[in-house]
């Protein structure tokens, strides 16, 4: 980071003027600190997974058992598998483009498993883990990316938003959907209900990020404000966004934030379980900073070699989400080798479905330029449809004749 | 039944609003100064007062968030009316306006219901300051998904509202706002009777020698133009186009094919306009029954200027005229 862009106080300023401005290195520094653990990251599940005692956040995860645990591993085994099938289709040309969530499958499934059937999620465009785990059938998601759809799920069935491709739009839609349950008086006890919106480290520099913040402090609605800092917004990286870590934003708007270890599936099941029973319970809203990383590219289109280190990949490689799990459930004998293989088997199968099923997508008919603009009618568009069809009608007589 | 109320169009517009918020407990009003002031033209007057503050929301001084969670609340089911306080103002929601509020049906195939209203006092010839006096309708006439309308009159004003909430389309309803609480124009409503359909325009005031098309506030200026125009024997066919998007030109090309001549009217920058797209249109419907090329009365690609000049900015009755002059000369 250029130092000119920094105010460097003269030592002439006084002593407390320079204590009160770090340099950049200071800043950075600081952002890292917090960043790869420390008292402020919560855990309770380490890189070699072992269980780590958190007094406030075991309760959380009390139910989950060994079977439990297997689950969330299968989850997260097989969104990464649908993810790596997607990844290389876009590389034979098979889909537009894709956008890897390679490395954040802790952070997706456990926030996603954390929610009832009635709370409601407002992705970005990401978020094929939580999609997932609210059931929406991944060949649905694919429609987006082979572009034959801008949206083919049942948002009200599933309690999953359309994807939000305008960085940051969709904290506002949130915290709008979440006013609406509390309006509708929603929200107060166990069976309340809550929003969750995701979004990364880079929106949260955009406008609509800080008024959805806003919104929902003021108004008090049931909005967690789930933040995937994977570190990079393309190739510009977190210090780049921030001079503070951002779950300390939250205090500023008067509500809680915290950052929990976004490799830690328990650890992000467990926040976000709490996170989620604040706003049922009318004590909304709640920032949570998911600290991960962007394992593989911004999107097909991206070439990450350009910007970032190899060490820094290789750093996190160590910090896999599913190979944590993986080392609990046979430390403590919660899983044999024939499970493992047998997941294997399952995601792979899944995989070759998803494949399956992509080459074969249909594509739309052309009227479906058409469908569904408005509403209600719009004569000026009926027209021209009708004049567009009547063009395309031509060409088949023509080739009939 | 009737039951006649004589309205200014800003006591019609309230009226309308809670006819409206009376028959749907889904619809709200939100925005900037809409609750205990009324709004800073007082359209929202004791709404809040007989509705509560959460039918009413007094919200945070940002445009993006008043549009953006006007959206998310349409998805949770309601139907908000979102006042901007002047048009200079609606930019930051842009963002929210194009690619979320006017695109979601679109991209759900239609799982997901927009009906979102944003209330947009337009248009000069208040004396005001910089971003108070603008006519912005183009840009978002110009976005597939929403629906622009644009009121003239009391009338329009009290049905046009309730019908606008009552649709499940995102719509943009611009106000005049020089011409809210204009004595002038009080109309007599039967406010128990039946509105005619909003996405129509309607011929104002009949004539044979040419046509002239408006919208909003410009409505006024053509009828007091065609009033003029009596005097010195010329008989001017006067148009309100009250929807701006979709547009109902129909009236116009059949006036146009009587008259020959048609004079658009507008008070914003003609370049890349809705008087440019009514230009185009006609030429391609009534070309042959033209006499001379359509003409633009409009304000000039500038930005709006010091309200010291907006007399000569804004076109008046006199550019009508001159308008109507060389296109008889043709």
């Amino acid at each position: 980071m250029p130092s000119e862009q920094w105010t460097h106080p003269e030592p002439g300023d006084g002593p407390a003027a320079v204590a009160a401005q770090p340099s950049p290195e200071q800043v950075i520094a600081g952002l890292r600190a917090t960043s790869e653990g420390g008292a402020e990251l919560t855990q309770l599940l380490t890189p070699e997974g072992e269980r780590v005692p958190s007094p406030q956040f075991d309760k959380y995860v009390d139910d989950v058992d060994d079977e439990a645990l297997r689950g969330l591993y299968r989850d997260m085994v097989l969104v990464r598998r649908a993810d790596r099938e997607a990844n290389a289709m876009q590389r034979q040309g098979q889909l537009g483009i894709w956008v890897p969530l390679l490395g954040q499958e802790a952070a997706q499934i456990g926030s996603g498993r954390a929610l009832k059937k009635n709370d409601m999620a407002f992705p970005s465009y990401r978020e094929h883990g939580v999609a997932y785990a609210r059931g929406v059938d991944m060949k649905d998601l694919l429609g987006i990316f082979r572009c034959t759809d801008h949206s083919g799920w049942d948002y009200q069935g599933t309690g999953f938003h359309p994807y939000t491709i305008v960085i940051g739009n969709q904290v506002l839609n949130a915290a709008g959907y979440a006013m609406g349950q509390k309006f509708e008086g929603k929200v107060g006890d166990d069976d309340g209900e809550a929003t969750i919106c995701y979004f990364g480290d880079g929106a949260t520099s955009q406008g609509d990020v800080h008024e959805g913040f806003v919104w929902a402090a003021v108004y008090d609605a049931p909005l967690v404000f789930f933040c995937q800092n994977n570190q990079w917004a393309i190739s510009e990286p977190t210090e780049r966004q921030s001079r503070l870590p951002l779950y300390q934003r939250a205090r500023g708007y008067g509500f809680p934030g915290i950052r929990v270890d976004g490799n830690d599936v328990l650890a992000c099941l467990a926040v976000s379980r709490w996170a989620l029973d604040e706003c049922r319970h009318g004590n909304g809203p709640v920032l949570i900073e998911a600290f991960t990383y962007r394992m593989d590219a911004h999107t097909t289109t991206d070439d990450p070699s350009r910007y970032r280190l190899s060490d820094e990949l290789e750093e996190w490689k160590l910090k896999d989400p599913i190979e944590r799990v993986r080392a609990f459930l046979a430390r403590k004998g919660g899983a044999d080798h024939d499970f493992f293989d047998q997941v294997q088997a399952e995601a792979d199968a899944f995989a070759a479905d998803l494949r399956e099923y992509t080459f074969n997508m249909p594509e739309p008919p052309p009227e479906r330029i058409f469908s569904n603009v408005y509403a209600e009618g719009n004569p000026v568009l009926e027209a021209q449809r009708e004049e567009f069809l009547s063009y395309l009608d031509g060409f088949v007589s023509a080739g009939e004749h | 039944m009737t039951d006649l109320q004589k309205l200014t169009i800003g006591k019609a517009l309230n009226l309308g609003l809670r006819r409206a918020m009376e028959e749907d407990p889904k619809v709200l009003i939100m925005g900037e100064d809409v609750g205990k002031l009324g709004g800073v033209f007082r359209i929202t007057d004791g709404l809040q007062k007989d509705f509560g503050e959460q039918r009413v929301l007094d919200t945070p001084l940002a445009e993006s968030g008043i549009i953006g969670t006007a959206v998310g609340l349409a998805v949770r089911g309601f139907r908000p009316v979102c006042e901007i306080q002047f048009e200079g103002f609606i930019f930051p929601g842009f963002d929210q306006i194009s690619s979320q509020l006017a695109k979601l049906h679109y991209r759900t195939q239609g799982k997901i219901k927009m009906p979102v209203v944003i209330r947009v006092p337009f248009g000069g010839g208040i004396g005001a300051v910089e971003h108070h006096s603008e006519s912005p309708e183009s840009l978002f006439a110009h976005i597939p998904g929403l629906k622009v309308v644009s009121i003239s009159n009391a009338v329009d004003a009290y049905w046009g509202i309730q019908q606008a909430i009552k649709s499940d389309d995102p719509i943009l309803f611009f106000e005049p706002k020089r011409l809210y609480h204009s004595g002038a124009l009080r109309a007599e409503i039967d406010v128990a009777g039946t509105p005619q359909q909003m996405f129509s325009s309607q011929v104002v005031r009949e004539g044979t020698t040419a046509t002239v098309v408006a919208y909003g506030p410009s409505v006024k200026v053509a009828l007091d133009a065609a009033a003029a125009a009596e005097d010195e024997g010329k008989s001017l066919e006067v148009i309100d186009l009250r929807t701006l998007s979709p547009l109902d030109l129909g009236p116009v090309f059949e006036s146009v094919r009587k008259t020959g001549r048609l004079i658009a009217l507008s008070e914003a920058p003609s370049e890349s306009s809705l008087t440019s797209e009514i230009a185009a249109r006609v030429q391609q419907e009534c070309f042959y029954s033209l006499e001379a090329p359509v003409l633009r009365v409009t304000g000039f690609d500038t930005p709006y200027p010091p309200a010291k000049l907006e007399e000569h900015y804004l076109p008046d009755l006199d550019r009508v005229l001159h308008a109507v002059d060389r296109s008889l000369a043709w």
